[in-house]
């Protein structure tokens, strides 16, 4: 039953969450001898207080755009792909060895490739994981997990044999300059409006795309309304001839593709050079982001905005401040947990109350 | 006259917007059998939960044989001496009959001590009403019948002199269902008061001493059951005149559309629940399927409809349909003009969280007629949706309720029109009027016999008699995955099909009511 207007559900208990939130850790702020209004204002100006600030919030929000997304086509398909992660290393792979495989002669070029690549590589990896769920019934959160220590270890194989460059660092050789995307600052100067350096980049738009992209498969295509309905009730997909395995097989893979897009904006963008650790947990936030998100790709966008803006403003406090990093990561994790593990807590009484001030007659039979 | 076993006065109910009971008053007079009769959804349940304890009423006042008693929950309504049976069973499956008894009313220090107390009341309960059920038997290896037994001796043991009965024999066959009416008349003829909860307007007037009606949340009559009629009861539930029989003309039955040979199906835990059933259906004609739930029909259904694999020989109109692996799927069983209004509609038959416009192409939704280029042509769904509802009068008339939102009689409507507005060349069809209100069943039984009347073949699968009587041109009983006999409706009767669906395909003899329930009792392992 359809309890909460959608902008209740949408706006109002994610704001409610992240304030409450905010109150809990402005009280953890205070026990260790701070000030938590100070530290907020920290956080607030050094996530959206200049072009600077704008530019590494929504940079990181790129990041979380795709890997949102992933974990939000998985869970329509009622799919938890926690391997965003994995899948995003795989990227990584795929758009490194695309960016050195040619003098790419203008970023254009390179970044259509790059984002095949990256796709491909995030795609085939979230693949094995859903034929082995699809096909062999191995559930798909443990084989996702497992897939991540996985690829990890990969990469690092690669880094310090094959792939390495020389010299100490376990990472590759530089992209070539034909393969350097357009900061912020590059594009907006153009223009003759002053934006920071940051790393901001072309890749934010690539991410509002992909988005709207989502948001077309999921409620204008075929393979959308499949993958909702089998979200939804398995022995309903069977009934209408929706093929398990098949929705299976196509979520997972746009899912990991969607992960994988994420070293576009990550390693293409910003380190122009394929490290050992360049997903960053950006796998996992994904899936908060997806939670607060409500798996829709606005909501998602917010979301990711959000986090990132976290992630900047818990990097200056750490800059400014005593205030340890342990404390932004304490942060984080008190948002995850209002807006994912407790949003229950806020929601029922929200629905009540909304009952209570909202009593118009509801047109369905009374319940037994 | 002594006191009333049971005193409801003004009792109202809400959850939130809808307002399950309201203002309702009823007294149930002692060591009677007092039946509560209404459609679903008319709030007996919910009255029964606030008497038991489950919920509290926000308005109102309930006495116990004249002293006032406050409910909060259902060790409360156990002190009070009511003890209830419920229409799902909450017995532990590998518990014995005598562990599931004592269960939360163990008494003492050892369970042995309380065991054998058990024992000694349950052979003394089961002399007395005819109650008897093996004390050592583990409930998952007794039939439904026996299982509704124990709960009843459940009650019994906690000394209720109130029993609440809730659709009890949903699941029972007539010859069960008649050997639990002779109980019950056993329990009266020792003082206890009997609440019956029922849709059945055959039990109400078989059984009880007195009824009360109800409609829409509130309660319409309370009358003397010899001083009224099944048709004056029906009317009272649904505030009009209602056909219990169907018109329909004499069947003009065709060519043979479905022919189904040696089909066989084994489930996940290797049980065969198809041991060979063959069965055809022609053009213009209702196969009825009969048979208690769980013996093999939904099976059928599944495998007809493309839901799971199977094997054996299964033509349509001639051409065979491939039982397993590739072309078996549910999306080819519709091209080749098989339509399915599946048993469950909310688990199956519909997506529960997507608009009604969604669900009304839902299956077909690959069709071109849906499809704009690439993208789904959502316009022509809506479209579409507003049409249907407007031709089979769905309620709310808005496309954009989701399917959760809309009444049982309602959401199977969504089911018929998209299913019958194929024009299948076969229509399967399972439980078409399960948990749907008095209007919707009598207007979902002229589509499919108007169906029918069109030239398409009907296959249908229902556990109610009634319905399978009133409107089956031919009637085939299952039991234990196989077809009994089959019959012609106007030449055999319920008694018949029910020795039928118990196993027993020789109808011409008597048989003593013992050995129906021994042959059920074999089988129910294997129904679980």
């Amino acid at each position: 039953m359809q309890k909460l207007p959608r902008w209740a559900d949408i706006v109002l208990i994610p704001a409610i969450n992240l304030v409450l939130a905010l109150v809990v850790s402005g009280i953890v702020v205070t026990f260790i001898g701070q000030d938590p209004f100070a530290a907020l204002r920290i956080m607030v100006n050094g996530a959206v207080g200049s072009t600077y600030g704008w530019g590494y919030t929504l940079y990181y929000a790129t990041n979380f755009v795709f890997t949102g997304l992933a974990v939000a086509v998985a869970f329509h398909a009622k799919l938890f792909n926690i391997g965003g992660e994995g899948q995003a290393q795989l990227g990584s792979l795929g758009v490194a060895l695309v960016c050195l495989a040619l003098p790419w002669p203008h970023w254009s070029l390179a970044l259509l490739a790059a984002i095949l690549g990256g796709a491909v590589f995030g795609a085939a990896w979230a693949a094995i994981p859903a034929y082995l769920q699809a096909k062999r019934g191995s559930h798909i959160v443990i084989t996702t997990i497992m897939f991540n220590f996985i690829a990890s270890a990969l990469l690092v194989y690669l880094l310090v044999d094959t792939l390495k460059a020389p010299g100490m660092a376990p990472e590759t050789a530089r992209f070539p300059e034909g393969a350097h995307l357009p900061t912020a600052g590059d594009i907006l100067a153009l223009v003759g409006i002053p934006f920071s350096r940051t790393p901001l980049n072309v890749s934010f738009v690539v991410g509002l795309i992909a988005c709207w992209l989502v948001w077309l498969l999921l409620w204008r295509t075929r393979l959308g309304y499949e993958i909702r309905a089998f979200g939804q009730s398995e022995p309903a997909a069977r009934y209408a001839g929706i093929s398990p395995v098949r929705i299976t097989m196509l979520a997972m893979v746009i899912s990991g593709a969607l992960a994988g897009l994420m070293a576009v904006n990550a390693v293409m963008g910003e380190q122009e050079r394929l490290l050992q650790d360049n997903v960053l947990g950006a796998g996992f936030v994904g899936i908060a982001v997806a939670l607060m998100g409500r798996s829709h790709p606005v909501g998602v966008l917010i979301a990711a905005i959000l986090f990132g803006a976290l992630y900047q403003g818990g990097a200056e406090l750490e800059f400014e401040t005593s205030v340890p990093r342990e404390m932004v990561v304490v942060i984080q994790a008190l948002v995850i947990l209002f807006t994912g593990a407790l949003d229950g807590m806020v929601r029922s009484p929200l629905e009540r109350a909304f009952l209570r001030y909202n009593r118009k007659p509801v047109s369905h039979a009374p319940a037994e | 006259m002594s006191a009333p076993a049971i005193e409801l006065r003004g009792i109202s109910k809400s959850f939130g917007p809808v307002r399950a009971n309201r203002d309702i008053s009823i007294t149930v007079r002692p060591g009677t059998i007092h039946g509560i009769i209404g459609e679903n959804g008319a709030g007996k349940s919910t009255l029964m939960s606030i008497l038991y304890g489950f919920y509290t009423a926000d308005a109102g006042e309930i006495r116990i044989h004249g002293n006032r008693a406050e409910i909060p929950d259902s060790q409360a309504a156990i002190r009070a001496g009511i003890g209830m049976v419920f229409q799902h069973f909450k017995l532990v499956q590998n518990f014995t009959v005598l562990e599931n008894i004592v269960l939360g009313a163990e008494g003492g220090r050892f369970l042995s001590t309380s065991l054998e107390k058990a024992r000694r009341l349950l052979k003394r309960l089961s002399d007395e009403y005819e109650l008897h059920v093996n004390p050592d038997a583990r409930i998952e290896d007794l039939g439904v019948g026996m299982q509704q037994r124990v709960e009843i001796l459940k009650a019994l043991y906690r000394q209720a002199d109130i029993l609440i009965l809730d659709e009890p024999t949903g699941v029972l066959t007539p010859s069960e269902a008649d050997h639990l009416f002779r109980i019950l008349q056993g329990l009266k003829r020792e003082g206890k008061t009997v609440i019956l909860i029922t849709h059945k307007l055959r039990e109400i007037m078989d059984v009880t001493d007195t009824v009360s009606v109800m409609r829409r949340g509130e309660m319409t009559a309370t009358v003397d059951t010899a001083s009224t009629s099944a048709p004056e009861l029906a009317e009272l539930m649904v505030g009009r005149k209602v056909l219990l029989r169907v018109d329909k003309a004499p069947a003009r039955p065709g060519d043979k559309v479905l022919e189904v040979d040696d089909l066989r199906v084994v489930d996940g835990a290797g049980v065969e629940r198809l041991r060979g059933v063959s069965l055809s259906v022609r053009r213009g004609e209702i196969l009825g399927l009969a048979g208690v739930a769980g013996n093999g029909q939904s099976d059928l259904l599944e495998v007809l409809g493309g839901m799971r694999a199977g094997t054996g020989r299964v033509t349509v109109n001639g051409t065979a349909l491939a039982l397993s692996g590739s072309g078996s799927d549910a999306r080819t069983r519709r091209r080749r003009g098989i339509g399915h209004v599946p048993e469950d509609r909310q688990r199956e038959g519909l997506v529960m969280d997507f608009h009604a416009w969604e669900n009304v192409g839902f299956g077909y939704h690959n069709d071109r007629r849906y499809a704009r280029g690439l993208l789904m042509d959502n316009a022509a769904l809506r479209a579409d949706a507003a049409a249907k509802i407007a031709k089979f009068d769905i309620r709310p008339a808005d496309p954009w309720q989701t399917a959760r939102n809309f009444s049982g009689g309602n959401q199977q409507k969504i089911v018929i029109a998209r299913e019958l507005e194929r024009e299948p060349d076969l229509l399967l069809v399972g439980q078409p009027t399960r948990g749907v209100d008095i209007g919707a069943i009598e207007f979902i039984h002229e589509q499919i016999v108007a169906l029918r009347d069109q030239g398409k073949a009907i296959l249908l699968v229902s556990v109610e008699l009634d319905e399978i009587m009133a409107l089956s041109d031919r009637i085939a009983v299952m039991f234990d995955g196989r077809i009994m006999g089959e019959r012609l409706p106007a030449e055999t009767d319920e008694r018949e099909l029910g020795l039928l669906m118990a196993g027993i395909a020789d109808t011409g003899r008597d048989h003593p009511v013992g050995e129906v329930e021994a042959n059920l009792a074999g089988t129910a392992g294997k129904r679980e």
